[in-house]
């Protein structure tokens, strides 16, 4: 049974991954976890330096799903190199993505040139979709011209592929995809969160202190199969699928839409081991199926 | 180390309006120290998001965590129902806990901060003297406080029982002296006891409150200001869940 997948070049023992954000870097959770058995681990975004995120409360929780609006609180990719990419180097079998996020296209630059000699870093996740922060993030994500731009940028400065990170927060996420496509990226990831509000109805203010938030969990991940689907059919490179999986059959749903590989998110909240436990699942979904390589039930739904 | 797991209901109680006790068979129990907490899972999988409830009393021979909460919403209510021989998912134990220090203590707890305070003041080496706030006589754990503190000072909003005021007006009533104070409760109550140890020159722990979702430092999700530059992410910000949710009153922004 063969569950490698290849992305760019790089090579994943399987399709699972964790989500941007919902794992730190692996520390917090390689309690309940072996990271050698996830397919990558994508680390929490890194700056240039470090950044405090949003005033508290973050977290609010909706039905099936829930807001956040951390902004991005990071130590900064100095900190990040001398600790966390140390903490990695032990996890031999798992590659490593760097989800990289800035306020402008110089601080995306400064962050990219400073893991261009991290032997660790396998590939390079460029957040350009995060809600929660004012500049940058979602801003380079929601205008196809600078989608392109940015994607362009990056790639000429980056040593390592890069996986641009599409908001599902636009009006055809499609236009979004070739976009990043037509500027070099090398393979995109969707969904980022989806933009909520939640209002306390005793109070009569709004939960979150950055008012918006945004939602993810098992309530959005139709929405993102539907997003992978129309990206798969527009884009030749390939696609990291993410939004609402917690299950093995939420795994296989997304490859058969048409990802390459898979993030688990908010599902670790829930359950810490939800990210081999989708591991095992899709395995003996091969076995009962009869399904000899993972990569033949990529996009097959039409 | 924490586990996550399915654990068993020994027993619950109702022990003031809304507010209830569980004593849960969980291996959580074997490290589990005064301060930390465990996460409960809803069974309701629309409510995603683990409820984070601080341990009340530690019995490692029989392997069991007793929890006391307020019914503040529907998870809480959920919990509210369990019977024993009932199941629940559980996670812990989490947080950093109180450190046991002090030749005479004070443990303070201001409502539903009440409860973390019983197994410290059980455990905390030296003389307790604990003072409890309650809103009125609807009160709870009174009589295990009786039984493993020195003193029990009891604060009351409506002024029903002991002091008519709050725990700190009761600390200032009884011209408490202490080495250390060991706080729990809302926001403004800790910033009083905090208050109350820097005019005295009391060492002074608070156990803070933030909206969590993974409860491991992971999320970022719960952070609190903190006076100094924090481990994690160089910024001014303490993880609740992982950093704390103990830390000196000096530490942080009360």
């Amino acid at each position: 049974m063969n569950t490698k997948v290849t992305i760019a070049g790089v090579e994943f023992q399987n399709p699972i991954m964790e989500a941007s954000g919902t794992f730190g870097s692996g520390m917090e959770y390689s309690e309940f976890v072996d990271l050698n058995q996830l397919g990558a681990v994508v680390t929490k975004g890194v700056a240039n330096v470090p950044w405090p995120g949003n005033p508290t409360p973050r977290i609010a929780e909706v039905s099936s799903g829930m807001l956040n609006a951390i902004g991005l609180q990071n130590p900064g990719v100095e900190v990040f190199c001398e600790r966390d990419l140390k903490f990695l180097e032990q996890f031999v079998d798992t590659k490593v993505l760097v989800n990289v996020c800035g306020h402008s296209a110089e601080e995306y630059i400064e962050v990219v040139d400073r893991l261009s000699s991290e032997s660790r870093v396998d590939m390079l996740e460029i957040n350009i979709s995060c809600p929660n922060v004012k500049e940058g993030g979602i801003a380079f994500g929601q205008d196809p011209k600078a989608v392109e731009e940015i994607t362009r940028l990056v790639k000429a400065h980056a040593k390592q592929p890069i996986v641009m990170k599409l908001s599902p927060n636009v009006t055809d996420i499609k236009v979004m995809a070739k976009a990043a496509e037509a500027g070099g990226a090398d393979a995109i990831s969707l969904i980022n969160t989806l933009t909520g509000m939640k209002i306390d109805v005793e109070r009569q203010s709004f939960v979150l202190a950055n008012k918006t938030g945004g939602m993810s969990g098992p309530a959005v991940h139709p929405i993102a199969v539907r997003m992978v689907y129309e990206c798969a059919n527009a884009v030749r490179i390939p696609i990291i699928g993410m939004g609402g999986i917690s299950t093995w059959e939420d795994a296989v749903e997304m490859m058969l839409a048409g990802a390459t590989a898979v993030s688990v998110g908010t599902a670790n909240f829930f359950n810490p081991t939800a990210t081999v436990d989708i591991l095992a699942g899709v395995k003996d979904y091969m076995i009962r199926k009869n399904i000899e390589d993972i990569n033949s039930i990529i996009g097959v739904v039409k | 180390m924490k586990v996550k797991e399915t654990a068993k209901i020994i027993e619950s109680k109702n022990l003031a309006q809304g507010v209830y006790s569980l004593k849960i068979k969980t291996t959580a129990a074997k490290d589990a120290i005064p301060g930390q907490f465990i996460n409960i899972f809803s069974k309701d999988g629309s409510k995603l998001l683990p409820r984070p409830i601080s341990i009340c009393e530690i019995d490692k021979e029989a392997s069991t965590l007793r929890v006391v909460f307020r019914v503040v919403g529907a998870g809480t209510n959920e919990f509210s129902k369990l019977v024993s021989g009932d199941e629940v998912e559980v996670m812990g134990p989490l947080g950093n806990g109180f450190p046991l220090e002090g030749e005479k203590s004070i443990v303070v707890g201001g409502g539903i901060g009440v409860p973390p305070m019983l197994e410290l003041a059980k455990q905390l080496p030296g003389s307790v003297t604990a003072v409890m706030g309650y809103r009125n006589d609807d009160m709870f754990l009174t009589e295990e406080f009786t039984d493993v503190a020195a003193e029990l000072i009891i604060a009351t909003d409506d002024g029903s029982v002991g002091v008519h005021g709050t725990v700190v007006d009761a600390m200032n009533e009884n011209n408490l002296q202490a080495d250390v104070i060991y706080a729990c409760g809302p926001k403004p109550m800790l910033r009083g006891a905090a208050a109350y140890a820097k005019e005295h020159g009391i060492k002074c722990y608070v156990s803070m409150e933030e909206r969590m979702a993974c409860g491991v430092g992971a999320c970022l999700g719960c952070v609190c200001k903190s006076t100094e530059v924090d481990d994690h992410s160089h910024v001014h910000n303490k993880r609740v869940c992982k950093d704390g949710p103990v830390f000196l009153a000096t530490e942080v922004e009360l």
